[in-house]
């Protein structure tokens, strides 16, 4: 009995930490380039509620996956013409995001509550899913858990072994010194804070397609905001990003296990649990010895002009 | 093609600001009315619902005044951080501290007080005592550890509602509420003076005068005058001999109290009685309201007004159009937007540059 609590426990975190992985890679790129979009919450909404009309209407997963990660991006967009181009507070502009995203989707999902679409089922990936007990927890999962795989190290090889990975640190570090190498500061923010934007829009498409399929309004329940959170938590670091995601993922199903073995926390209390230990991990990572030495990207949340040296 | 920013040489001036944000709202509004009609509803009847209700009728007038209070409150409580530059978006959880403590007090702590003169006092302080601690958590964790106090304002939001969660599901739930996760009525000698039955009631007034308060102390108090210069530039602040890292924990603890008091005068006002998801999010449409009024105090009351106007007319919008009242967040959003881009308008002169 309690082999089979652990397993699903288990997988249970990687499903529940998928989203959030997504979400954290795509915010730690938009970071990296210089630009603090907190509006993930938003975003992920957005993405959820597209991923799942878009299947229910058409039937075709594939087709909601790439309209939810294509909404997340628009809406990024948005913030990125407003803290780039337009230079206005950045922690404003992605509470507006926020806001946006939970009227528009409630708003336009109101009709598909309770509604059933298409959604996504596991896939056994021959071999390596019969490994005992590992096989079972890790590869045999849906698709898109694959995909948050496999996006890690991508991600992490991108970042620091690819001359544009080495130009998108460089605008997050020293807008100035990047623009006299001659990379555009503009350009590239843009581009990764759209890009950020397709990772939380994929990143709500999961919960709405796979983790739970269905459709309720505010259905990401606050997870857009661990994500900003993992990514201080991550130091910007992908393959950390992936433990804390799925660390993440774990506290927020155990409390499942805890009932079934029952362990007698009160459900409301153990859903604290993710929300004071992000507290608890910002307490040691904003310590002045750890900021010295895995520090946010200098530039962060600063607006970059050319004319205004600031 | 290229933008270019000038910053402009004058300050804008109040009449010009007061246009802008008109501005702002009648572009959030055009917005809007496109999003009503992408679900096939007439924009100008919606429109109509919405503010005809609360505008056009006594009942409708004081029900907007009752939705203005926890506005009002959340705002005055994250105005003062805004003024130095502290995201403080943990409105949301003092308030509902600031709710719990009240029920704690009036259900547990002194149930058998009869003496609402001696009561109703004890309720308030202790609404704002369990505010000011969800400020002062992040304000410590912000001044001495340099915690981004966004993120820990945001957390202990979703820790003190899973609290109260866990209160009325579980021990405090009332004996008489058939099973539902409401705790037991507040005795009546610590509700507030009720005028009317429409639900016109003192809390209504105290947050009026916390208004004015919040007023004074901006401008008239050295803190206030602190307050602009800490948060234009902490170090000048320094400088400036100013113990900043004081100041902000103060001013945590002075929003979150404030905060706190809204939701101590919510359960003693209003609703007389603690349950889950009591409130629609006020401490978030706080951040919005506070920055609409540009984060002047008495402008903050009528904004509130227009705010709480709006939420008692999105319930008029679901209860006969059958739209989502989620629509207002979608509005909220949207004035956001144009409320950022306007600010931009005013302190700089935009212009097109051909390369």
């Amino acid at each position: 009995m309690n082999q089979d609590i652990i397993t699903s426990t288990l997988s249970g975190a990687l499903r529940a930490g998928t989203p959030l992985l997504f979400a954290t890679l795509g915010e730690i790129l938009a970071e990296r380039a210089g630009v603090l979009n907190l509006g993930l919450e938003g975003m992920m909404l957005m993405g959820a509620f597209t991923g799942f009309s878009v299947s229910y209407i058409t039937g075709n997963l594939w087709l909601a996956v790439a309209a939810a990660t294509l909404v997340g991006g628009l809406m990024a967009s948005l913030h990125a013409f407003m803290s780039i181009t337009l230079r206005v507070n950045q922690v404003v502009s992605g509470l507006a995001l926020v806001f946006l995203g939970e009227g528009l989707s409630g708003f336009w999902g109101h009709g598909f509550v309770g509604m059933q679409a298409e959604s996504f089922s596991s896939i056994k990936i021959p071999f390596l899913g019969d490994i005992p007990y590992v096989g079972q927890i890790v590869f045999d999962r849906d698709i898109l858990v694959y995909m948050g795989y496999i996006a890690v190290p991508v991600i992490w090889w991108f970042l620091y072994k690819t001359t544009a990975g080495m130009n998108l640190r460089a605008v997050g570090e020293s807008p100035e010194a990047a623009d006299a190498r001659g990379i555009n500061v503009v350009l590239t923010r843009y581009i990764y804070t759209v890009i950020g934007g397709f990772f939380s829009g994929l990143a709500g498409a999961y919960i709405s397609l796979a983790y739970t399929p269905m459709w309720v309004q505010n259905m990401t329940a606050g997870r857009g905001w661990i994500a900003v959170a993992l990514v201080i938590f991550a130091i910007w670091d992908p393959v950390l990003a992936l433990i804390g995601a799925y660390a993440f993922g774990g506290i927020s199903v155990l409390q499942f296990s805890f009932q079934i073995i029952q362990v007698p926390i009160p459900v409301n209390i153990m859903n604290m649990f993710p929300y004071l230990f992000t507290i608890f991990v910002m307490l040691f990572a904003s310590s002045n010895k750890m900021k010295k030495r895995f520090g946010a990207p200098s530039a962060l949340g600063v607006p970059y002009s050319r004319e205004e040296k600031t | 093609m290229k933008i270019h920013f000038e910053k402009r040489e004058k300050k804008p001036s109040t009449l010009l600001i007061f246009l802008a944000s008109l501005l702002s709202i009648l572009i959030a509004i055009v917005f809007l009315g496109f999003i009503i009609l992408s679900l096939g509803d007439n924009p100008l009847t919606a429109y109509w619902q919405l503010v005809s209700w609360g505008l056009g009728t006594v009942p409708g007038f004081i029900q907007s005044l009752v939705s203005m209070m926890p506005l009002l409150f959340t705002s005055l409580g994250v105005l003062i951080a805004f003024k130095m530059k502290l995201w403080n978006i943990g409105a949301e959880g003092q308030f509902q501290m600031g709710a719990f403590a009240a029920t704690w007090g009036a259900l547990y702590l002194f149930p058998h007080l009869g003496n609402p003169w001696l009561f109703i006092p004890l309720l308030m302080i202790l609404g704002m005592a369990a505010g000011a601690l969800w400020g002062f958590l992040p304000g410590v964790m912000r001044a001495y550890l340099g915690v981004n106090e966004i993120l820990s304002t945001l957390m202990l939001n979703y820790v003190a509602i899973y609290w109260v969660n866990y209160l009325t599901y579980g021990p405090w739930k009332g004996a008489h509420s058939y099973n539902f996760p409401v705790t037991a009525e507040f005795p009546s000698a610590a509700i507030f003076p009720q005028y009317g039955t429409g639900g016109l009631n003192l809390g209504i007034f105290i947050s009026i005068a916390v208004a004015f308060f919040v007023f004074y102390l901006v401008k008239y108090t050295k803190l206030g005058f602190n307050l602009g210069i800490a948060g234009d530039n902490l170090r000048v602040g320094e400088y400036a001999g100013i113990n900043v890292k004081r100041m902000i924990v103060l001013v945590m603890v002075i929003g979150g109290a404030i905060s706190g008091l809204g939701g101590m005068a919510e359960m003693s006002g209003v609703l007389f009685r603690l349950q889950p998801n009591f409130s629609p999010g006020y401490g978030y449409t706080a951040v919005i309201i506070a920055w609409l009024a540009r984060l002047d105090p008495i402008a903050t009351v009528i904004v509130s007004f227009f705010f709480g106007v709006l939420l008692v007319g999105s319930q008029q919008l679901q209860l006969f159009m059958q739209i989502p009242s989620s629509l207002v967040n979608a509005f909220n959003g949207i004035l956001l937007f144009s409320l950022l881009a306007s600010e931009i308008l005013l302190h700089y002169r935009v212009r097109w540059v051909r390369l």
